[in-house]
């Protein structure tokens, strides 16, 4: 057994590219999937029964089935509905509605962690409904649940690995074109391992400091 | 979609499911091993187990399938490919449990532990008779929630060629060229396989919140 990693290192720079490709993907899918899990949880809160219902459902749907197929199924559906997109934004729209459902079940917990006091004090000083929602609702339910919120983000960042399925441009499916260009399987995905590992802990990293910055006024 | 394309679906499926059990059932026995690491009184076996742990909550479940999948050979290992991508499965699931169980076992009250001391049990005893039990009882939503995990995350031994049920839809759908109609037929049995265990999860919390409450 000889390994041969001069074969990886020779590619670095579209390694630093395919790493781009993927914090790409990470950070417009958490931007969609964040914007999706608000709209879903205002939905559910107006109690209205047909569109609750559908919030429901898709969450129920995208929670219960493998990414890799969700992501097929948009890929050849979007064409059919007459989207023409590249696979790198499909990627995207896939990535932001799989984090988004499991976003709107993270905030639906925080926002049902506030209590109804809260609103009806909100509401009695004269705000309008929607300003209780952002104001009153909304930020101390997204301080409450930024953790459970943060590990989904990371999930959703190693996630985007299986875009390499539709060819996305991130770091997995740039790490298949070594691959097949050297054939050296090992050395390829062993290095692309490290690279993911550095990216999570940075990710980590960085959802933290947003975190304690956002979130940073009283508690009482 | 006829008979036989149907009947090769579920075929797939049936690999899925014993993907699914085989990584389940070696990531319950690893699982407490990484648990009972991860708790340990002495440093370096706990720092390993973090290490593990962080390792495959880290990267992602198909880098580590495919680091399993090339790896092993050159390691010397002569494994059919089912092989390796259950062993990678295996120690994903062992990792992700093992930190659950941690979470459990330090959610046990301390008590426990002290009035187990002062009964005079051995460690062996205060684990395995005293901790553990009560544990498992509070891990058991996330424990679900993970084998829900783990049977999605089978899926992606089709991206190293291992033909389970996203793999046999694939192959179906370039064959009839009716991707909507098959993904969305290998969708509603993921779905029929995941909802039951995620409904059942939600249960156990619910009934474990009350009992708190109370």
């Amino acid at each position: 057994m000889t390994l041969d990693f001069s074969v990886v290192t020779d590619v670095w720079q579209s390694l630093v590219y395919g790493t781009l490709g993927t914090l790409f993907l990470a950070v417009a899918g958490m931007i969609i999937a964040t914007i999706i899990g608000v709209l879903g949880v205002a939905i559910l809160r107006t109690h209205m029964v047909i569109p609750s219902f559908l919030v429901t459902a898709f969450v129920e749907v995208i929670r219960n089935t493998p990414f890799l197929v969700q992501i097929y199924f948009i890929f050849f559906a979007l064409p059919l509905a007459g989207v023409r997109l590249n696979p790198t934004m499909t990627a995207v729209l896939a990535l932001g509605l799989n984090g988004g459902a499991y976003a709107i079940e993270i905030i639906r917990g925080g926002v049902e962690s506030i209590p109804k006091g809260q609103t009806e004090a909100g509401l009695a000083l004269g705000l309008h409904n929607h300003e209780v929602f952002r104001m009153i609702v909304l930020k101390p339910a997204l301080r409450a649940i930024y953790p459970s919120l943060s590990s989904q983000f990371i999930l959703l960042t190693l996630t985007t690995a299986i875009c390499t399925s539709i060819s996305a441009y991130e770091l997995t499916s740039v790490g298949q074109r070594i691959e097949a260009e050297t054939f050296r399987s090992f050395e390829t995905y062993f290095t692309l391992t490290g690279i993911y590992l550095v990216i999570s802990m940075v990710t980590m990293w960085t959802l933290a400091a947003i975190g304690r910055r956002a979130f940073n006024y009283p508690q009482r | 979609m006829g008979y036989q394309e149907l009947t090769y679906l579920l075929q797939g499926l049936g690999w899925t499911l014993v993907l699914t059990a085989m990584a389940f059932v070696g990531g319950i026995i690893s699982g407490v091993i990484v648990a009972l690491m991860r708790v340990s009184r002495i440093a370096l076996v706990r720092y390993i187990a973090i290490g593990w742990i962080g390792l495959f909550q880290g990267t992602p479940l198909l880098m580590q399938l495919f680091v399993a999948y090339f790896g092993l050979p050159l390691l010397g290992f002569d494994l059919p490919g089912w092989a390796a991508v259950g062993i990678a499965l295996t120690a994903h699931a062992s990792a992700f449990l093992g930190e659950i169980w941690r979470g459990a076992i330090e959610a046990v009250p301390k008590g426990q532990t002290e009035a187990a001391d002062a009964l005079g049990l051995h460690t062996r005893s205060l684990m395995f008779d005293v901790i553990m039990p009560q544990a498992f009882k509070l891990s058991l939503p996330a424990t679900v929630g993970f084998l829900v995990q783990l049977l999605k995350g089978t899926s992606l031994a089709a991206i190293v060629g291992f033909i389970e049920l996203t793999r046999a839809g694939s192959i179906v759908s370039n064959q009839i060229y009716q991707p909507l109609l098959v993904f969305g037929v290998v969708g509603a049995m993921y779905f029929a396989m995941c909802w039951p265990l995620s409904l059942w999860g939600r249960r156990i919390e619910r009934r474990m919140s009350a009992g708190l409450a109370r």
